[in-house]
């Protein structure tokens, strides 16, 4: 067994389960906000207002007999995605890539009729994907192309970046791949890279899977260390907007890069995990307490991305 | 919340921890409840039997029995005597144990029996009325030598003790003068004593006391003087003038007037027999509680299907405390929060590897149902309903087969609780659909280390019982938990997990 010590963890900086949740979750964010990210159609209305930009919204099926709009609204469309609001971890969501005549291709090429995603809406509207089987609304978005830039490295699925906002400035940043071992997913405890990203440049710092170092990545066989994000402090100025339209004080802000749109909102996250922590081999502790520290806040969201990237390049 | 509300939120834990010690260590004085199990006491029973001849006419015996006895306390009270009917009487100051029938014929026994336990804090109450004394009158020349032996007491004391010694000293045959062998005959000794102390104007009686010893037989009592110095009856052995009640002393008789007046029967006689005994701490504190004022803290007074009930929900902090220990401090995956400390109580009741394989077959053949039900895309409360019907199924079943099969563990398996064997089952088949067959086990055998750890704690005789004879410990278990609530350093498995950190130390 390979054991590091707690003085080790604690030179690092490094966040730990107990005090994430104590010292910064408790603490930071409001109860009352949690339905805003939980929800992923009330996060898209929301930071609509604060400009920042998510997959365009298709359509809302509320009740059953809204279904079968469904069919005359998917009629024109060649691509688009199904997702509970209430969903988390991923579940329920179903990514159409392409027609074939009146069948519909799935992301991983296997074909279904329209009957089968009627009876998925049916289902996410019963509550079968939302947290405690509540009933759910289901939300039509249309599908998000990855920019080929970041889509090359990642085996199936879209790359996201994931950045911990922390009272409204940037503080860790990272990407996450998806691979056959996470089956498409960009969770990182399912077996997806988490490379780490440097605040100031988004360029990649270093990788990781199932938390052990890596330089290649284990499908494409891509080196993981000249990634470049492009439109980086576009990317954290949204994320720091994330701040104002939530009122969470520390978040985790998913967002992936379109080819034609940009960057774009995913969803928002209330209890980021902490793997991040080891992608970018630093502890979250130093930067959360520069933030703190802070005698005067920034108040816009671009001044507190400037300062997140003068700052925390270094840290 | 900020660091500046943590103070008192610490203060208000140490006092909680604080109370809970404290009254816990002031019942453990205060009611003798021991802090461990198995801790003896020892306890006198003495038996007075009563042997008289009955002469075919109603009988009424009557004895009296001791009321506060200096030193000791009555535990239990009994009388042994068939065909008789029996009762105490509280009466004037005096109790006595009351036998009667409505005919008898010749040699009767009765038998008393008490239970004393020594108590050196047992003091009888302050009398509510004086004592009055009583003027006698002697004949002269009797008066004269009285008087002379009174005035010469007197001029040697200043106080009625002292001045109770000096008599008893000048009565004593190496110091007799002519006055006192005028006076003595050695059968009147001790109601002249008391006779002239009355004289002097200071209350005073006889009180009968048994030395006890161990295994003695056909005892008799000793009398013993008793002096009222106007705040309470002190005692003083007659001969010696040794004032105070020795430590192996019962007085059995104060101040009543008779110790066994029998109607309808003659012959009668009263001797006594004792036996050290030891009996349990927490007995004794248990049948002491009734009489403590200390006592409604207690669950002892509760009906016993109640304490049985307290005994087991008792433990129930424990094994919160423990999974909150595991979760917080080691970093423990489980399945469902309190799911272990469920699973650990029914291993208490079907004790652990019964209680294992019962409960491992249940949730294996559930989990290959739960298999065929997600086949079906049925809704939550509909799957979970549909599994719990099954797990009565499968528990049914193995009850059956194993109580066929001549195995009694089959039968054990009606203790898990049904509902949360539905619920771990459904949470391990989502689980295995979404993270994998590894992290089934992981969370599964992290359960059930956590599950047995609380079935040990909760085992243990001492945990027992402490919880329930201490109940307010569980204050100190509460404060435990919620300091826990506020540790933020790392788990111990958070030490592995972040290892790979170690090369950008």
């Amino acid at each position: 067994m390979d054991w590091i010590s707690p003085r080790a963890l604690k030179r690092l900086g490094m966040l730990n389960m107990n005090r994430r949740n104590v010292d910064y979750i408790a603490r930071y964010n409001e109860r009352s906000s949690y339905p805003l990210v939980d929800n992923k159609l009330k996060t898209k209305l929301v930071v609509a207002e604060y400009g920042v930009k998510t997959p365009k919204l298709l359509q809302v099926v509320r009740q059953q007999h809204e279904i079968s709009h469904f069919r005359e609204m998917a009629e024109g469309l060649a691509g688009f995605a199904i997702k509970p609001a209430k969903g988390s971890g991923g579940k329920g969501i179903t990514v159409i890539t392409g027609r074939d005549g009146d069948e519909y291709i799935k992301a991983s090429g296997s074909r279904v009729d329209s009957p089968f995603l009627e009876r998925h809406l049916t289902n996410i509207l019963a509550g079968l994907y939302s947290l405690a089987g509540t009933p759910d609304v289901a939300i039509v978005e249309s599908l998000v192309e990855s920019a080929p830039s970041l889509a090359r490295y990642s085996h199936q699925g879209v790359p996201d970046i994931r950045i911990i906002v922390f009272q409204g400035y940037p503080v860790m940043a990272m990407l996450r791949l998806a691979t056959t071992a996470s089956d498409g997913k960009a969770n990182l405890h399912q077996g997806a890279v988490g490379v780490g990203l440097d605040i100031g440049t988004g360029r990649s710092l270093n990788a990781v899977q199932f938390n052990r170092p890596i330089t290649l990545h284990p499908d494409t066989g891509l080196a993981l260390e000249n990634i470049n994000i492009e439109a980086w402090d576009e990317m954290l100025e949204m994320a720091a907007r994330c701040y104002e339209a939530t009122g969470l004080g520390y978040m985790g802000v998913d967002l992936v890069v379109d080819a034609n749109e940009g960057p774009l909102l995913l969803e928002l996250n209330a209890r980021p995990g902490l793997a991040i922590q080891m992608a970018n081999g630093r502890g979250l502790l130093p930067r959360l307490r520069a933030i703190e520290s802070l005698k005067r806040p920034h108040f816009t969201p671009s001044e507190r991305a400037n300062h997140a990237m003068e700052v925390f390049a270094s840290i | 919340m900020t660091a500046r509300s943590r103070l008192p939120f610490y203060v208000a834990v140490c006092l909680l921890i604080a109370a809970g010690i404290s009254l816990a260590v002031w019942r453990h004085i205060e009611l003798g409840i021991p802090w461990l199990t198995g801790e003896q006491r020892p306890v006198w029973m003495v038996e007075a039997r009563i042997d008289f001849d009955a002469s075919n006419s109603p009988v009424l015996a009557s004895l009296n029995i001791p009321q506060q006895p200096p030193g000791f306390q009555i535990l239990t009270e009994q009388a042994a005597s068939p065909g008789y009917g029996f009762s105490i009487i509280n009466s004037a100051g005096s109790r006595r144990a009351e036998w009667s029938k409505r005919e008898a014929s010749g040699p009767q026994t009765l038998y008393f029996k008490a239970q004393f336990v020594p108590n050196p804090t047992a003091q009888p109450d302050i009398p509510t009325r004086e004592p009055t004394t009583r003027r006698v009158f002697w004949e002269e020349p009797e008066a004269t030598a009285v008087q002379e032996i009174l005035d010469q007491a007197k001029a040697r004391s200043s106080t009625p003790e002292s001045m109770t010694r000096e008599l008893i000293r000048l009565m004593q045959p190496d110091t007799r003068t002519q006055n006192t062998t005028l006076l003595i005959a050695e059968e009147n000794y001790l109601d002249l004593l008391i006779d002239m102390l009355n004289h002097a104007g200071i209350a005073a009686r006889i009180a009968d006391g048994l030395r006890l010893e161990d295994a003695r037989r056909r005892q008799q009592l000793m009398p013993y003087l008793q002096i009222y110095n106007g705040r309470q009856w002190l005692t003083f052995n007659p001969k010696t003038a040794e004032q105070g009640v020795p430590e192996n002393l019962l007085l059995w008789r104060q101040g009543s007037a008779s110790l066994l007046d029998v109607v309808g029967g003659e012959n009668s006689e009263v001797s006594f027999s004792m036996l050290r005994q030891t009996v349990p701490a927490l007995q004794l504190a248990t049948m002491q509680s009734a009489s403590n004022g200390l006592g409604f803290l207690s669950f002892y007074e509760l009906p016993i299907e109640e304490q049985s009930m307290f005994r087991m929900l008792l433990l129930l902090p424990l094994g919160a405390l423990m999974v909150a220990f595991m979760r917080i401090v080691i970093g423990i995956r489980t399945s469902g929060t309190f799911m272990p400390v469920l699973i650990a109580v029914a291993f208490v009741q079907t004790t652990l590897i019964p209680g294992l394989i019962a409960f491992l077959s249940v949730v294996a053949i559930g989990l290959s149902m739960r298999g065929y039900l997600s086949s079906l895309n049925l809704l939550l409360v509909s799957r979970i309903s549909a599994l719990i019907i099954l797990v009565i199924f499968i528990t049914a079943g193995l009850s059956i087969i194993g109580y066929q099969m001549g195995f009694n563990t089959g039968m054990t398996v009606t203790f898990f609780p049904m509902v949360i064997i539905a619920w771990t089952i459904e949470r391990m088949s989502i689980l295995w659909e979404e993270e994998g067959a590894r992290e089934v086990v992981v969370q599964g055998t992290g359960s059930l280390f956590v599950a047995i750890c609380a079935y040990l704690l909760m085992s243990a005789p001492l945990a027992g019982h402490l919880t329930f004879n201490f109940p307010e410990l569980h204050l100190v278990i509460l404060g435990l938990i919620l300091l826990m609530g506020q540790y933020t350093g790392y788990k111990l498995s958070e030490l592995k997990r972040f290892t790979p950190m170690k090369v950008y130390d």
